[in-house]
């Protein structure tokens, strides 16, 4: 195992830059998820770790070794990168039992028969399938078969394991299951783990930092409540969660952490972002915007911030309203309430939290 | 069977593959380049040069001969009119057998196409054989029930209609086998919404089906005319004795008359065949570009038009035109082979299994066939099958503007007619610059040419199976530690190995009834089992030729049955009649 550092990588596709300027150092042991929407370049980036891409600039390290600088022109092919990786598509080998899948990376690199089934038989255990080593990898179910190449990554014992969206394949009922079993992977093994997805939710539950990608760049890395409750900008705010981001003009800080932020015709308190309370300017330069979760929302007649209901949904327990705020009526608030509303009806809110930022622009710092 | 990857050939860019970065190892792949580019491009260049050199000089003395010459251009009008007539026969009886299997309920659908197949892989010279034995006078089948024409009448098959009826028969399943593939890609929903919107009958397959295949007839029509244009088994073996010439027919006179001093003649008549053959795929894909019918929505629901009572009216029809295309013609074909004596009436008494025993026991020149067949599309399925996997490797895995070229280049020796590549290699390997050695009348050059002829055959099913293959089985072992070599040997050929097999078996099965080729490059002593059956017919030995046929017939239906078998193992479009 170790640290995994990259610097100012670089990545384009013809004239498309796929992983922009993009550094990352990834603890030993950490679980790392690398979350965003189609096409923002965490795979590529997951390729590039892997060896599969070469950059076009920067430099990649695993646990002090140089293994990729185009500029000293550096290049470790994947074979010699003792990476595991886990795809997708589980990409076992059809023609070959569970247990030669498990135990191929042994028959490379030419380890004897009684040691490699000895450590075979622990990594098919570890994933709990010990009793399939000899069935044909067809025979299985999809979660069993990401089971299996999770065993051929351990067995090869990696720096690494990297997982390509290893749960898009399966069914909702089956993703939780096998998010338990990657999240005890890690615990037993002390794997570094790094886990590419754009499903929030998975990479919420199971990493302990993660890196929010978007158009090549990483917009925010952070452990999975400081995004939720700290995006750093418009996208990641939009991205993670459920809430809405409403612009705002008149920021009054009180001090590091808060200030008071007007909404329609009341003040409403709420942290705010330390970036922010640097370069007042921005206030000004309406860049500024405020963070709203659902659960930081509540309807109450009392409340000053008056809004309409446009839409209202069950979801067991509570309902969660949209609720049109705002002079021009241009903003939808998502909200939780208690009881069911009419839609059309005018409903009064209250705010207990907000976060106001300052990166309203769609680019990266 | 030529047709069969020629269908292939003209939809090349259907491979999707992941570049991979470059690496040094990798390299050496690039290599493998070369051998190819000598086999398969160079004799056609060479064959450029000859029609405009005369004695090492630039000159235009051989095209102003040549085209100057009334024979040529009444071959090439007989050329057109046999081919076009042909086509269109092949477009009525493939097309409808293609609408009736792919979109109506008929039963025994497999048995339908695997039996309307059977035309197609075998070979043209044996397909003419047996109808001349089932028509005209001296049919042995025809006299066994007294119904044969009275002695002395004409053989009707010797005519330009009659070489037209067996071009149409021949190449039928090419038109069956690309209108079907684009009709099983007609998603139901499409026909289910002209429904809804009120059309019915006539109205639907003329205004929606049609318009909607038009680019499977129009791909299916192009390649039964190239196919037709350039055969010459049957041309040869009805257009001779009627002395009716067509361009390959021409050349093959020329040549077997003159030997190679008229190199420089029949080099221009090559070249005019093969531009009409170009023109044809032009015209072609002109067409096609015109249309772009993406068809969207879910593949592989095909449409079940129920033909309520009229279907076993439907489906005695179709068995009927199968019984007389196939069945009939073969029964002829075996008649004539078990007949004591020719012109002796056959019955169940005096039926006689002594034309097999000549032929493969006591003939030297036919058991010596039979050898230089085998060794020679053995040869050439071993070696095309051992260059085709790295070779497939390289243009799907390391796709670069080369592989794109070498992948369109590799099909000219396969879709230029079979006598241009003939004379593309005489020209070559008549004296091999450097060496001074001469291919010229031996076994040598024939395994060349059928090297260049059937190099696709073998590659598009491995690259099939290559594209079809997820890549991340390729780097899943690459990111276990296994180098270039490991994952080829572990991964890459197992993997591969059902699609490699079966590119082997294609390229046997066409190389053993090959023709075209050989008949311009054999010379004593060397021939191929398909001049063997052309030159026994020329010479009135119809009752050995009929046997040598027949058991050619068994060892394609054979093979042909193997694959059948084989084919739920098999990558999908491996089997050329399974889409």
């Amino acid at each position: 195992m170790a640290d995994i550092n990259l610097s100012r990588i670089t990545k384009s596709f013809g004239d498309y830059r796929a992983v922009n300027q993009v550094s990352l150092d990834i603890a030993d042991g950490e679980f790392v998820a690398l979350l965003g929407p189609s096409g923002c370049g965490k795979t590529t980036l997951l390729r590039l770790l892997a060896g599969f891409e070469e950059p076009d600039g920067g430099v990649i390290s695993l646990g002090g070794q140089v293994v990729a600088d185009p500029q000293s022109n550096i290049m470790v092919t994947p074979e010699m990168r003792n990476l595991g990786i886990v795809f997708q598509s589980y990409a076992l080998w059809p023609h070959m039992s569970v247990a030669r899948n498990v135990g191929y990376p042994l028959e490379v690199r030419g380890l004897g028969r009684a040691e490699r089934d000895h450590k075979i038989k622990a990594a098919l255990d570890t994933v709990a399938l010990g009793p399939y080593a000899d069935r044909s990898p067809t025979e299985l179910s999809g979660g069993q078969r990401q089971r299996v190449a999770l065993a051929r990554c351990l067995v090869m014992e990696p720096r690494a394991v990297l997982l390509d969206e290893p749960l898009a394949n399966l069914d909702v009922h089956l993703r939780e299951t096998m998010q338990q079993a990657f999240l005890d992977f890690h615990r037993r093994t002390g794997a570094t783990m790094i886990y590419v997805t754009h499903d929030q939710a998975e990479a919420m539950a199971m990493a302990d930092r993660i890196a929010v990608m978007d158009k090549g760049h990483i917009r925010q890395m952070a452990a999975p409540e400081t995004l939720y409750r700290e995006p750093a900008d418009l996208m990641v705010a939009g991205f993670v969660g459920a809430g809405a981001v409403l612009p705002i003009s008149n920021v009054s800080i009180t001090d590091d952490r808060t200030c008071s932020v007007r909404l329609g015709d009341t003040d409403v308190a709420a942290r705010i972002c330390p970036n922010f309370v640097r370069n007042r300017a921005a206030a000004h330069a309406g860049q500024a915007g405020i963070c709203l979760r659902p659960e930081d929302v509540w309807v109450d007649d009392a409340g000053a911030l008056r809004g309409s209901v446009e839409d209202c949904v069950y979801l067991g327990g509570r309902f969660r309203l949209s609720v049109r705020i705002g002079q021009d009526r241009d903003h939808v608030l998502p909200v939780y309430a208690n009881r069911r509303a009419r839609i059309g009806e005018n409903v009064g809110l209250k705010v207990s939290d907000g976060w106001v930022f300052d990166r309203m622009q769609g680019e990266a710092a | 069977m030529q047709a069969v990857s020629r269908l292939r050939g003209f939809w090349p860019g259907m491979i999707t593959a992941r570049s991979n970065s470059n690496r040094s190892s990798d390299r050496l792949l690039y290599w493998l380049l070369v051998p190819v580019f000598v086999v398969s491009i160079l004799p056609i260049v060479r064959l450029g040069f000859e029609g405009v050199m005369v004695g090492g000089v630039p000159s235009f003395d051989y095209f102003r001969d040549v085209l100057g010459n009334g024979s040529t251009w009444q071959a090439t009008a007989n050329s057109l009119y046999t081919a076009g007539l042909g086509t269109i026969i092949s477009l009525l009886i493939g097309g409808s057998f293609a609408f009736l299997v792919a979109l109506t309920d008929v039963r025994a659908k497999a048995a339908l196409v695997f039996c309307f197949m059977i035309p197609m892989m075998i070979p043209p010279q044996i397909t003419a054989l047996s109808w001349v034995q089932l028509t005209g006078p001296s049919s042995a089948l025809l006299n066994a029930f007294g119904i044969a024409p009275a002695m002395g009448s004409p053989q009707p098959l010797y005519s330009a209609e009659g070489i037209a009826l067996l071009l149409g028969i021949q190449h039928a399943s090419i038109v069956f086998l690309t209108l079907r593939a684009n009709l099983r890609m007609l998603p139901r929903e499409q026909i289910e919404a002209a429904r809804l919107a009120g059309a019915r009958g006539g109205r639907l397959w003329w205004q929606i089906i049609l318009p909607l295949t038009s680019p499977g007839l129009i791909a299916g029509t192009a390649m039964a005319f190239v196919t037709a244009l350039g055969n010459f088994g049957i041309t040869a073996m009805l257009g001779i004795p009627a002395n009716y010439a067509t361009l390959p027919t021409l050349i093959y006179q020329k040549l077997a008359g003159f030997g190679p001093s008229v190199l420089g003649e029949v080099s221009v008549l090559a070249m005019l065949i093969g531009a009409i053959a170009i023109c044809g795929v032009a015209l072609h894909h002109r067409l096609l570009s015109k249309r772009d019918y993406r068809l969207m929505g879910m593949v592989g629901r095909p449409l079940d038009i129920r033909l309520g009572a009229r279907r076993p009216m439907i489906e005695g029809i179709l068995w009927t035109v199968l019984v007389a295309i196939l069945v009939v013609p073969l029964l002829a074909l075996i008649a004539t082979s078990l007949v004591p004596a020719f012109g002796v009436k056959l019955n169940f008494d005096n039926y006689s299994f002594a034309a097999f025993r000549e032929v493969l026991f006591v003939q030297p020149s036919t058991a010596r066939a039979f050898q230089n067949s085998f060794m020679l599309s053995v040869g050439a399925a071993v070696t095309l099958v051992l260059v085709c996997l790295p070779l497939a490797y390289v243009m799907v895995r390391r796709p670069s503007r080369l592989t794109k070229l070498i992948n369109l280049l590799v099909e000219v020796p396969y879709a230029l007619p079979g006598v241009v590549l003939a004379i593309a290699c005489i020209l070559l390997f008549i004296r091999i610059p450097l060496l001074d050695v001469s291919l010229y009348g031996t076994l040598g050059i024939i395994f060349i040419a059928y090297l260049a002829r059937f190099l696709v055959i073998a590659l598009r099913p491995v690259m099939n199976s290559f594209s079809q293959l997820d890549p991340a089985l390729e780097e899943a072992a690459q990111a276990c530690g296994a180098g270039l070599g490991r994952r080829l040997r572990d991964i890459l050929l197992p993997l591969a190995a059902p699609s490699a097999a079966a590119g082997a078996l294609l390229v046997f099965l066409t190389a053993f009834n090959e023709l075209t080729v050989s008949a311009l490059l054999w010379a004593s002593g060397n021939e191929t089992l398909g001049v063997l059956i052309f030159n026994l017919d020329d010479s009135g030995d119809t009752v050995l030729a009929s046997a040598v046929a027949v058991m050619v017939v068994l060892v394609v239906i054979a093979l042909m049955s193997c694959f059948q078998l084989a084919s739920r193992r098999l990558p999908k479009g491996v089997v050329p009649w399974q889409t």
